[in-house]
C-alpha cells in the first residue's frame, strides 16, 4: 500500500450507474478542479481503478453487476486509498454495511454539491500537524512516511485510521467525543452522526490491538469518547 | 395477602378449587343426612326390639305377680304390701347374674292420693326414673303400659337408656292396687348404637375424602388442559405463536386443543401476511427513496450550478433559477418527510436512545435559525437544571424544529417560552407562543396531514412537520399535546417516558388548559 502526495490534481473516481448524475458529479467536480474519471458498472471497477490510480473513489452503493459493498471490499484489499460511500438509503444498517466493507465516509442522496465538495476535500486533506514520528509503547507512527510499526513490524492502515490513531495519540490519556473526533478526522460536524467513528475504530483496533475485545492502547470511555492509555499507565 | 382473604381470593381465582369446595360442601350433606336417617332407623329397630321384649317379659311377670298375689289371701292391710315386698325381693334376688331387668314397685294406689313413694326397689332407682304420664296411665287404667325413659340412680349423674313397662297390681282381698314396673336397661342397644354411629361417622368422613380426592382428580383432569391452553394464549399474546397444544384422543379437550391450535395457526397467517405487506411496503418505500433520490441529487447539483451562474443571465431566467433552487429545497423536505411518515406507518422506524438532556434541548431551540431570522426573543423557564430522559436526540431535535418553526410562522408571535419540567415518571419540554392561537375545532386538527391553520399562507413548509413530530414522540411511547386559546397563544407539550414510567401525568401541564 502507498500513498502518494501529488502537487498536481487530485484525481476522483467517480462509480455510478446513473448516467445523468455521474455526468453533474464530473461537471462539478471539474468545476472544483478536480479530474474525474466515470466508471458505471461494479464489474470494471477494479480495471479502471488500476488504470487511473484515483485519489478519492466516489462509490455508488447500488450498482448493476458487482455491488457496492464488494467493489469497496475489493478496493480496499488492495489500497487504503479514501472511499466516500453515495448512498439513497438513510437506514442505518446499510451505512454501517458500507462502512464496514471499508468505505471511510458515506453521503447520503440528495446531497447539495457543497458538501460533497467538503467531504471530498476532507478526505484529501493530508495529517501534517506531526513532523516528529510518535513512539507510544511499542508502536510507531511516523507521519513523514505515513507509516505505523508495531514491535518493529509495519501494520497495515488506511490513510483515515492512520489520521485516528495519530490523532488519539498525539495528545495521549485525553478523551476525545465521538463528536470531536468527526471533526477533526472526518473534518466536519454532524451531530449524532456516530457510527462512522464506531465502525473505523473496532477496524483500527482490530488492527493495533492484541485482542480486539480487550484493547489495552485505545480505551472507550463509556459515555464519553475514547482515550489512548500510556503504556504501564495501569490496567484498564 | 392475609389467610382470611386466601380463601376467598383462591374460590375466585381457582376453578379447581371451586370444584373441589363445593364437591366437598354437597357431599358431606348428603353423606351426613343418610347417616342421620340410618342412624335413626338403626335406633328405633333396637329400641322396638328391646320394647317388644320387654313388654312381653313384663307381662308375663305381671299375670305370675297377680297370680301369686290372688292366691295370697292376707287379712291384714300391712300385709299386703310385705308380702308384695318380698315378691319383688324374690324376683330381683333370683337369677340376679341374668335377669335382664330391675323391679319398682309403687303403693298402695289410692284414687286421687297423687303419687306413692316406691316401697321397694330391686336397685335405688331416682324418681324420675318412672316417667309421669305412665305412673297415671297405670294408676287410672288397668293393663300394661310401657315408656323409654332414663334410668337414673339418685345422687349420681350416672343413667342410661331405658324402657320402663308398669302394670297394676290388684289386690282382692282388701281392694288396694299397687304399681308395679319392670325397668329394662337398653344400655347395650345403646353401646350397639354408638358403635354403629362411630362407624358411620368414620365411614362418612373417609368417604367425603374419597369424594373430595376424586373431585380434585377429575378436575385436574379438565383444568389442567385448561391451564396449559391459559398459559399457551399468554405466549400467544406477548407474540410467540409457534406454541400448540399437545392434542390427544378425541374428547371435549382434544377438540378444545385442536380449535385452539387452528386458531393459532390463523392468527400466525394472517399476521404472516401483514408481515409480508409490511415487508413489501417497506421494500418499496426504499425503491422509491433509491429511485426518487437519485435523479432529485442530479436536479439539485444542475439548479445549483445554474443557481450559481444565475448572474449571467437575463433577470427572467435568473428568477427562474431561483424559484428552481427553492422548490428542489421544498421538494426534497417534502419527499424526506413522505419517506419519514412511511416509515412510521409500516413500522419500520427505529430509536437511537441517548441520555438526552432537554434544558439543552431547549437551549439549542434558542439558537435555532428560524428563530435567529425571525429576531424572536425566547424565555426559558426550568432549564437551569439538567432534565435526562432516555430519548432519540435527532428525533427530539427534529420536533423542536418543527414547534419553533410553527410558532414562528403560523402564530404572528412576538415572543416565544420554553418550559423544561419533569416527575417520576416522565419529563416533558414545552413551546409556548403568545400569537393569535387556534380555535377550538382547529386544535383538532394540527396534527392532520398537510392541514395548515391558514391555507393562503402555503409558503414553505410541507404541512407534515406535526404530524410526524407527534410520530417522533408516540415512537418514544411519549406524547405531543396541544393547547391554545384564540388570542393568547398557543403551547405544544412534549412529554416522553422514563424507562418504566408514565406519561400521565406529563411533567408540564399547559397554562392554556
Amino acid at each position: 500500500m502507498s500513498y502518494r502526495r501529488r502537487s498536481n490534481p487530485d484525481r476522483v473516481l467517480v462509480v455510478d450507474d446513473d448516467a445523468a448524475l455521474a455526468e453533474m458529479l464530473t461537471i462539478v467536480l471539474e468545476g472544483e478542479g478536480l479530474v474525474t474519471e466515470v466508471c458505471s458498472s461494479g464489474d470494471r471497477v477494479l480495471e479502471r481503478f488500476v488504470e487511473f490510480k484515483p485519489d478519492i473513489v466516489l462509490l455508488d452503493l447500488m450498482l448493476p453487476g458487482l455491488d457496492g459493498m464488494s467493489v469497496c471490499r475489493q478496493i480496499r484489499e488492495r489500497s487504503g486509498v479514501p472511499i466516500v460511500m453515495l448512498t439513497a438509503k438513510a437506514e442505518t444498517t446499510d451505512v454501517v454495511q458500507g462502512l464496514e466493507a471499508g468505505a471511510d465516509d458515506y453521503i447520503t442522496k440528495p446531497f447539495k454539491s457543497s458538501e460533497l465538495v467538503a467531504r471530498i476535500r476532507a478526505r484529501l486533506r493530508r495529517t501534517d500537524r506531526l513532523a516528529e514520528p510518535l513512539v507510544f509503547g511499542d508502536i510507531v507512527l511516523d507521519p513523514a512516511a505515513h507509516t505505523v510499526t508495531r514491535a518493529g513490524q509495519p501494520l497495515d492502515l488506511t490513510p483515515l485510521e492512520f489520521d485516528l490513531l495519530a490523532c488519539l495519540l498525539g495528545t495521549p490519556e485525553q478523551v476525545f467525543s465521538r463528536e470531536v473526533l468527526l471533526e477533526r478526522v472526518w473534518g466536519y460536524h454532524h451531530p449524532g452522526d456516530t457510527k462512522l467513528v464506531n465502525v473505523h475504530m473496532t477496524r483500527l483496533r482490530s488492527k493495533i490491538e492484541d485482542d480486539a475485545d480487550d484493547p489495552r492502547v485505545i480505551r472507550t470511555v463509556r459515555g464519553i469518547g475514547y482515550q489512548a492509555v500510556l503504556p504501564g499507565a495501569g490496567p484498564v | 395477602m392475609s389467610a382470611t382473604r386466601s380463601p376467598a381470593r383462591l374460590w375466585r381465582r381457582s376453578l379447581q378449587f371451586r370444584v373441589v369446595a363445593s364437591t366437598l360442601v354437597l357431599s358431606v350433606i348428603v353423606i351426613g343426612l343418610t347417616g342421620w336417617a340410618l342412624v335413626r332407623s338403626v335406633a328405633d329397630g333396637l329400641a322396638e326390639g328391646r320394647r317388644d321384649v320387654a313388654v312381653a317379659e313384663a307381662r308375663a311377670g305381671f299375670e305370675a305377680t297377680q297370680v301369686q298375689l290372688d292366691a295370697a289371701v292376707e287379712t291384714q292391710d300391712g300385709a299386703q304390701s310385705q308380702t308384695l315386698a318380698e315378691m319383688v325381693d324374690e324376683l330381683s334376688t333370683t337369677g340376679s347374674e341374668t335377669r335382664p331387668y330391675d323391679l319398682v314397685l309403687e303403693g298402695p294406689l289410692v284414687s286421687g292420693a297423687g303419687v306413692a313413694a316406691p316401697v321397694r326397689s330391686s336397685v335405688a332407682f331416682d324418681a324420675t326414673t318412672v316417667p309421669e304420664p305412665l305412673r297415671v296411665s297405670v294408676r287410672d287404667d288397668g293393663g300394661v303400659f310401657w315408656s323409654y325413659s332414663t334410668a337414673r340412680s339418685p345422687g349420681t349423674d350416672e343413667s342410661a337408656p331405658a324402657v320402663v313397662v308398669g302394670g297394676r297390681l290388684d289386690v282382692p282381698s282388701t281392694g288396694d292396687a299397687y304399681a308395679l314396673y319392670y325397668v329394662f336397661s337398653m344400655a347395650e342397644q345403646q353401646s350397639t348404637l354408638d358403635l354403629v354411629l362411630r362407624a358411620l361417622l368414620l365411614g362418612g368422613m373417609a368417604m367425603v375424602l374419597l369424594v373430595a380426592a376424586v373431585a380434585w382428580i377429575v378436575s385436574r383432569q379438565v383444568v389442567n388442559p385448561v391451564r396449559l391452553a391459559r398459559r399457551i394464549a399468554e405466549r400467544y399474546a406477548a407474540g410467540n405463536l409457534e406454541q400448540r397444544m399437545h392434542v390427544r384422543g378425541e374428547d371435549d379437550i382434544a377438540r378444545l386443543s385442536t380449535s385452539f391450535n387452528q386458531m393459532a395457526a390463523s392468527l400466525q397467517s394472517q399476521i404472516r401476511r401483514l408481515e409480508n405487506l409490511s415487508r413489501l411496503q417497506q421494500r418499496f418505500v426504499s425503491d422509491v427513496s433509491h429511485e426518487l433520490r437519485t435523479p432529485l441529487t442530479t436536479v439539485r447539483m444542475a439548479g445549483e450550478v445554474l443557481h450559481r451562474s444565475r448572474d449571467r443571465f437575463d433577470p427572467a431566467t435568473a428568477r427562474a433559477a431561483e424559484l428552481l433552487t427553492a422548490e428542489i429545497e421544498r421538494f426534497e423536505e417534502l419527499l424526506s418527510d413522505l419517506l419519514d411518515l412511511s416509515r412510521f406507518d409500516a413500522g419500520a422506524a427505529q430509536l437511537e436512545l441517548d441520555a438526552v438532556d432537554l434544558s439543552q434541548v431547549a437551549r439549542d431551540a434558542t439558537q435555532d435559525p428560524v428563530v435567529r431570522a425571525a429576531g424572536l426573543p425566547v424565555e426559558l423557564e426550568g432549564t437551569d437544571v439538567p432534565v435526562v430522559v432516555d430519548a432519540d436526540i435527532r428525533r427530539v431535535d427534529r420536533i423542536m424544529r418543527n414547534l419553533v418553526a410553527n410558532a414562528v410562522k403560523y402564530s404572528r408571535t412576538d415572543r416565544l417560552l420554553v418550559r423544561v419540567g419533569e416527575n417520576d415518571g416522565c419529563a416533558s419540554i414545552a413551546v409556548r407562543d403568545f400569537g393569535i392561537g387556534l380555535r377550538g375545532d382547529e386544535t383538532q386538527r394540527v396534527f392532520d396531514r398537510f392541514w395548515r391553520a391558514d391555507p393562503a399562507r402555503t409558503q414553505g413548509g410541507t404541512g407534515l412537520g406535526l404530524p410526524i413530530s407527534r410520530e417522533d414522540a408516540a415512537l418514544h411511547g411519549g406524547t405531543l399535546r396541544v393547547w391554545s386559546r384564540p388570542g393568547e397563544g398557543t403551547e405544544f407539550v412534549l412529554t416522553l417516558p422514563r424507562p418504566g414510567g408514565s406519561v400521565h401525568p406529563p411533567a408540564i401541564v399547559s397554562e392554556l388548559a
